[in-house]
């Protein structure tokens, strides 16, 4: 018996650059909803663990000419060629896998054994690994989500869009009898944090979701889009120079003529 | 002087014999390397398949014997009298006290356990420790909203007829991972891999069987099933 089952579905994020202040508050909102674990001193920020990372970056004049721009990073959740993404193919233990129906690169943590190919074959530096079991300061266990598991030592995890916040819109929406989400449903909390808006959440594919729109701007770019990921996160930006360096434009290269998947 | 040649004297019938006895007995060897083959093996089957999960698994009763048939007369509603979804969806599994105290407050019947829970437990507003028999892992998400509502099927292919017992069973658990024994199942066909009835076993394969069996969705790119990002979180 081959029941009707939810429709094809590539969730995605157009971020907004002109909007966003860089004042980190999806960080800081992705680090509490997801458990992440943080350490005394986060100096070292090669051991921090951030699924979504702010990056800061600068037109490389100086003063007066002098321009940033920050930039927010989760994981680019890479749809690649066929759902062949440059983590899910590397995985030894299919620890990690393209789903089709969402469009959602999972992470499952209990089948990963911390080989960290999927970090080395990640272009994003989107995947971080538990150098450490994780240790919550006093009473802090009790506010931790009992949505999404914590991680231990020794295993690669990752953005996950928030997954399950799908999960638990999936299940309001079938004791309703539904098996479709509403746009409003499912939002990471990245985006529902942001004060200035620059993020938004949806269907990439559903013409009727704002991100359908928002991803066809001629401001759109994506990252290191010549490398053939098929990223699901686009960005949008009035400044050239910006558009130039999500890709490693060559000085002779022509802005924007990297637009392989679209 | 004469001890050199007795050793001599003695080493030659050693000798014959030992050539004598390995020709003979060239079966007999054979022979015994199977004999304790098997019984070797025997062994170790029965240590691996009823030693040792005796050893794995403790036991634990219930803090109170429930009896389910008789419930099932009383209430209206099927298993939803007491085991009902809440408003977001979510399920609200083994009942809380506030739900038994509807009925509860004071004895009404004649049977011990009802006595006794409501002087241990009604009387002093404590909730009842039950124990899980069929609690999945932290890692696991699953949505009865899904399987009930959406895909109509009854508690039974899962849980079994427990609607009918007339008492709990002793809750058994892994004394490594503490998980409960339900989840891997306990006839023993289960070591060969086979299963009587859906509801022997909760474990991963059972859930990815079905999934594969009912839906036919094959949206995992690498295994080509069901996504992991249906059940897992």
């Amino acid at each position: 018996m081959t029941q009707e089952y939810r429709k094809e579905k590539k969730y995605g994020m157009v971020i907004d650059l002109d909007k966003c202040t860089g004042c980190g508050a999806c960080m800081v909102a992705c680090m509490a909803e997801n458990n992440v674990p943080f350490r005394d001193n986060e100096t070292d920020k090669l051991k921090s663990i951030t699924w979504m990372r702010v990056y800061q970056l600068n037109n490389g004049k100086s003063y007066p000419n002098e321009e940033i721009c920050y930039l927010p990073r989760p994981c680019m959740h890479c749809e690649g060629h066929n759902g062949h993404s440059p983590c899910v193919t590397v995985c030894p233990a299919i620890a990690t896998d393209y789903d089709r129906e969402t469009g959602i690169v999972s992470q499952i943590i209990t089948r990963c054994f911390g080989c960290r190919y999927c970090m080395g074959a990640c272009p994003y530096h989107a995947r971080y690994f538990n150098w450490w079991d994780p240790v919550w300061p006093d009473g802090m266990e009790k506010s931790l989500s009992p949505n999404v598991s914590p991680r231990m030592r020794g295993v690669v995890e990752k953005c996950t869009f928030c997954f399950h916040r799908y999960q638990l819109a999936y299940e309001k929406a079938a004791s309703e009898g539904r098996r479709e989400l509403r746009e409003n449903e499912y939002q990471p909390s990245c985006t529902q944090a942001c004060p200035a808006g620059a993020i938004t959440f949806g269907d990439l594919i559903n013409k009727n979701q704002a991100v359908y729109k928002m991803k066809k701007d001629p401001r759109a770019f994506r990252l290191l889009e010549r490398l053939g990921t098929n990223p699901k996160i686009y960005y949008l930006s009035s400044r050239e120079w910006v558009r130039r360096a999500g890709d490693n434009y060559h000085p002779d290269e022509e802005t924007g003529i990297v637009k392989n998947h679209r | 002087m004469s001890t050199v040649d007795d050793k001599a004297n003695e080493i030659e019938p050693f000798d014959n014999k030992a050539e004598s006895t390995s020709v003979n007995n060239g079966n007999g060897i054979a022979g015994f390397t199977i004999l304790f083959f098997i019984i070797g093996f025997t062994a170790s089957l029965f240590i691996g398949w009823i030693v040792f999960p005796k050893l794995l698994y403790s036991k634990k009763k219930q803090p109170l014997d429930f009896n389910h048939e008789m419930h099932m007369t009383l209430v209206k509603n099927g298993c939803e009298s007491c085991h009902f979804f809440r408003e977001d969806g979510t399920y609200s599994g083994v009942p809380k006290l506030a739900q038994c105290i509807d009925c509860h407050q004071e004895v009404q019947g004649d049977t011990g356990n009802e006595a006794l829970f409501v002087e241990k437990y009604v009387s002093k507003g404590k909730e009842v420790p039950w124990l899980i028999y069929s609690r999945q892992p932290d890692c696991v998400f699953f949505s009865h909203a899904a399987h009930i509502k959406l895909a109509k099927m009854d508690c039974e292919t899962c849980h079994g007829h427990i609607g009918q017992s007339t008492s709990l069973k002793p809750y058994e658990y892994n004394l490594i991972t503490g998980y409960s024994r339900d989840i891997w199942g306990k006839n023993p066909k289960n070591y060969l891999g086979l299963k009587t009835n859906t509801y022997d076993r909760m474990k991963m394969n059972d859930c990815a069987a079905c999934h594969m069996e009912e839906t036919g969705r094959k949206s995992s790119v690498s295994t080509e099933k069901d996504g992991c990002f249906v059940c897992h979180k």
